[in-house]
């Protein structure tokens, strides 16, 4: 289970006007601007939930993802991810999640990607037999077979992609974080991964978070959605709730980010 | 205590696994790795060709002669290039800290800097090593030093704690970048610069240079001090250890890290 | 012509925005100054009798050799030209009514034009305030600062040329890396960088001063604190006039060659 309870996060900013003789005045004294990213943000998941984490560029959806992955430290607030309280024993914890970053790669370049998944058994300290298990369970489901002998940079972004997501399972982490995992892909790597994550989430009942602009992902995948805008978590409900009786979800979403005022 | 051991090994164990991976990376370039490790020899071997020249025309330089300086270049470079060959990553930590990369170090279960140092396994530098160890060996045989123990033992020291202090350096300018990745270029004066200049025992450079090599970054406890005993010039038991001091460095280089670190936790830039 | 200075314009304002770079930079080029003037300054306290030139004029070359370093380092080659010649992106560049050549000689000059300008006044003028014979003398005479200041332009010219020959060649070559090396670690030894041509013995200094290398820093270097004698002088210029148009023509015909080469075989 996922709590976060009234968690604030603001970042002070070193302010930075043109000019030569603005750089120098910088390095003595330097004038900040606060934002806030998060404002009181309080939510519960439950474990083996799908959640649509959505919100324009900005809203606070990456500082979220960053605190519960325990990369980041709130200012204020109690967050809680199965027990633990992830920045505070980022070690213990983070064996515990799988994180899939969209636009950057965990995969080494030049090596098969089998030899990086080897490398990954290691960091995350995964028994023999529990990896030999995984690794083929991911390679069924995921189709990569043909993939784990060539190096990532001969992969197609759809290839890598299913790579990238068997790679942050390998050590069956009880929660997938999943960021843009669908940029940039075909229709048909889509519907794959869009495929892999719903049986993810039914078979071994991993709760799935799933940040994304791409609202076809959220028709197919979330169960509920939780809407951030400006720091504060604006609506958290079904899609269902959202759509109210209208098709289109781009329309739906690009309304409610109007109503709001956050587009 | 077997817990501790156990995790020592696995960390040893994971470290080698990163090497190997980083090994079969380069072997896919092997021609950019043959020519970048040529390089690197050249632009050492540039180096030396400066002393040479310089000692055709003079016979020393302050008391010292040109055998005796090739030893004080070899043994400096020889510390730098280790230090360089494993603690790359850190060299090459700006580009990890704007990519955001350092998320990713972030989400797994492993110590920060095991992972970065396994990032980068910069095997060109043999390039320079190999001229280090010639000259080493040169510099050895023509300096008339009569060996024992106490002055195997020196250079052992020399070598492990000046791989230490320019470690400690590497992982300074790494941890300044969790606070600014501009204008950082400065820090070369204190790799490169201590790498370059190195070249000649620290006593020529004065003795302000010579207090600051000691006591704010201590270059010359890894090189000019133990230099000296190493030479016949000081004979106090002292200087054999004095070396090993160095590594305290370490210290404060390990502590701005783990700051950096909690500042990286807290700012998220 | 016109669009080579508005090029040329364009690169420039876009090195003057590196200022936070420019300051570290500074302080690192200040620093190698001190550090290598004190290195001269010990061997000549050993035996200033095989000093072979004054001390003034030997710590006056190490500050304008700081100060203009971006006019000489070898190693400062546009990566981005490489990579385009590498990947193929050329072939856009040859689309345009442009002659490449000339654009990147424009470009590669204003790159290093930039950088020396921010860094070079700061560095002189403290070293200027610097004590005798540590700090960087007063030009020898009018006629001399002003031949230096050709001189030092004509460097530039030569070694962004002989930059151009490198990155034309690769065109040639499968790999770049290794003729970039050799380049560099040659401009290294035989243009002065390591330590100033006159303390290389006699004769290898003679055989030296007659290659192109030599036209790059070394000429204004020495001229500035009257290192060299008028006859001398004469020569230098002649030399660096003879290797400028030797190096930059033999670079626009292989850059000719290589267009002809690309259009021929679509890329």
């Amino acid at each position: 289970m996922i709590t976060m309870e009234h968690v604030c996060k603001s970042y002070k900013i070193a302010k930075r006007n043109a000019g030569f003789r603005e750089a120098c005045k910088a390095l003595v004294h330097r004038e900040y601007e606060t934002i806030h990213a998060l404002s009181d943000v309080s939510f519960t998941i439950q474990d083996g939930e799908m959640i649509g984490y959505i919100g324009p560029n900005g809203a606070g959806k990456s500082s979220t993802i960053k605190i519960l992955s325990g990369i980041l430290t709130p200012d204020s607030g109690t967050v809680l991810v199965d027990g633990r309280v992830p920045y505070r024993n980022r070690i213990e914890h983070v064996s515990q999640i799988g994180v899939v970053f969209g636009q950057r790669s965990q995969l080494w370049w030049d090596v098969p990607v089998i030899d990086s998944f080897a490398l990954l058994k290691d960091i995350y300290s995964i028994s023999n037999a529990q990896y030999k298990q995984s690794l083929e369970e991911l390679t069924v489901l995921l189709d990569l077979k043909e993939l784990l002998r060539s190096p990532a940079r001969q992969l197609s972004l759809g290839q890598r992609m299913r790579c990238e997501i068997a790679a942050s399972l390998l050590h069956r982490p009880r929660i997938l974080f999943l960021d843009e995992p669908t940029i940039g892909l075909d229709a048909v790597s889509k519907l794959a991964v869009r495929d892999f994550i719903l049986k993810q989430n039914q078979i071994a009942k991993t709760t799935v978070i799933l940040t994304t602009h791409d609202m076809q992902d959220i028709e197919a995948l979330a169960s509920r959605i939780i809407l951030i805008g400006k720091g504060r978590i604006l609506l958290d409900g079904t899609l269902d709730d959202i759509k109210k009786g209208n098709d289109d979800i781009d329309q739906t979403i690009a309304e409610l980010y109007r109503s709001y005022d956050i587009s | 205590m077997c817990a501790t051991m156990n995790k020592i090994l696995s960390s040893i164990k994971l470290y080698l696994h990163y090497v190997s991976i980083n090994i079969r990376s380069m072997m896919q370039y092997k021609t950019s790795f043959f020519l970048t490790t040529i390089g690197q020899f050249m632009i050492s071997f540039n180096v030396f060709l400066g002393i040479f020249f310089m000692f055709l025309r003079f016979s020393s330089v302050e008391g010292f002669s040109y055998n005796e300086v090739l030893l004080c270049f070899a043994i400096i470079l020889l510390e730098f290039t280790m230090a360089e060959i494993f603690a790359r990553g850190f060299d090459l930590f700006p580009s990890v800290v704007r990519s955001g990369e350092f998320d990713r170090i972030m989400v797994r279960p492993q110590n920060e800097i095991i992972q970065v140092l396994g990032s980068k396994f910069e095997l060109t530098r043999i390039g320079r090593m190999l001229q280090a160890v010639v000259m080493f060996a040169y510099g050895i045989a023509k300096s008339n030093i009569t060996w024992d123990i106490p002055k195997i033992l020196t250079v052992f020291f020399m070598l492990i704690s000046g791989a230490c202090v320019f470690f400690g350096l590497f992982l300074i300018y790494a941890a300044l970048c969790f606070f600014t990745l501009d204008g950082l270029e400065f820090m070369n004066v204190f790799t490169d610069g201590a790498k370059e200049f190195g070249k000649y025992p620290m006593g020529i450079y004065g003795e302000k240079i010579l207090l600051f090599a000691t006591f704010v970054i201590p270059y010359t406890l890894v090189q000019y001090y133990p230099l000296l005993y190493l030479l016949g010039r000081r004979t106090s038991a002292l200087y054999v250890f004095l070396p090993l001091c160095a590594c305290l460095f370490l210290i404060p280089a390990m502590l701005l890290w783990k700051y950096g670190v909690s500042h990286y936790a807290s700012s998220g830039s | 012509m016109k669009k080579y200075l508005s090029f040329f314009r364009l690169r420039f304002a876009m090195g003057l925005q590196y200022r936070v770079a420019a300051l570290a930079g500074i302080v690192t080029q200040f620093f190698w100054g001190i550090m290598e003037i004190m290195i001269f300054h010990a061997f000549y306290r050993t035996d200033a009798s095989a000093f072979p030139m004054t001390l003034s004029a030997t710590t006056s070359y190490i500050w304008l050799q700081q100060s203009f370093l971006a006019f000489f380092t070898a190693w400062m080659m546009e990566n981005e030209i490489f990579d385009s010649i590498v990947n193929g992106n050329i072939a856009y560049e040859l689309c345009r009514p442009i002659n490449i050549y000339n654009m990147w000689f424009a470009r590669s000059i204003a790159n290093r034009l930039s950088k020396a300008v921010l860094r070079c006044f700061p560095i002189l003028i403290v070293a200027a305030f610097i004590p005798a014979p540590y700090g960087i003398a007063a030009p020898v005479s009018i006629g001399h600062f002003l031949l230096f200041i050709i001189t030092l332009f004509l460097g530039l010219a030569m070694m962004v040329s002989f930059c151009m020959l490198i990155y034309v060649l690769t065109f040639f070559t499968i790999s770049p890396q290794g003729l970039r090396i050799v380049f560099v670690s040659c401009v290294e030894f035989f243009s002065g960088a390591l330590i100033p041509l006159p303390f290389f013995p006699e004769k290898i200094r003679q055989v030296m001063e007659l290659l192109p290398f030599a036209s790059m820093q070394n000429v204004a270097l020495r001229i500035y604190s009257a290192d060299m004698n008028r006859i001398e002088i004469e020569r230098a210029i002649m030399l660096q006039i003879f290797w400028l148009v030797v190096v930059t023509l033999s670079g626009k015909l292989l850059c000719k060659a290589a267009e002809r080469h690309i259009t021929l075989q679509g890329g």
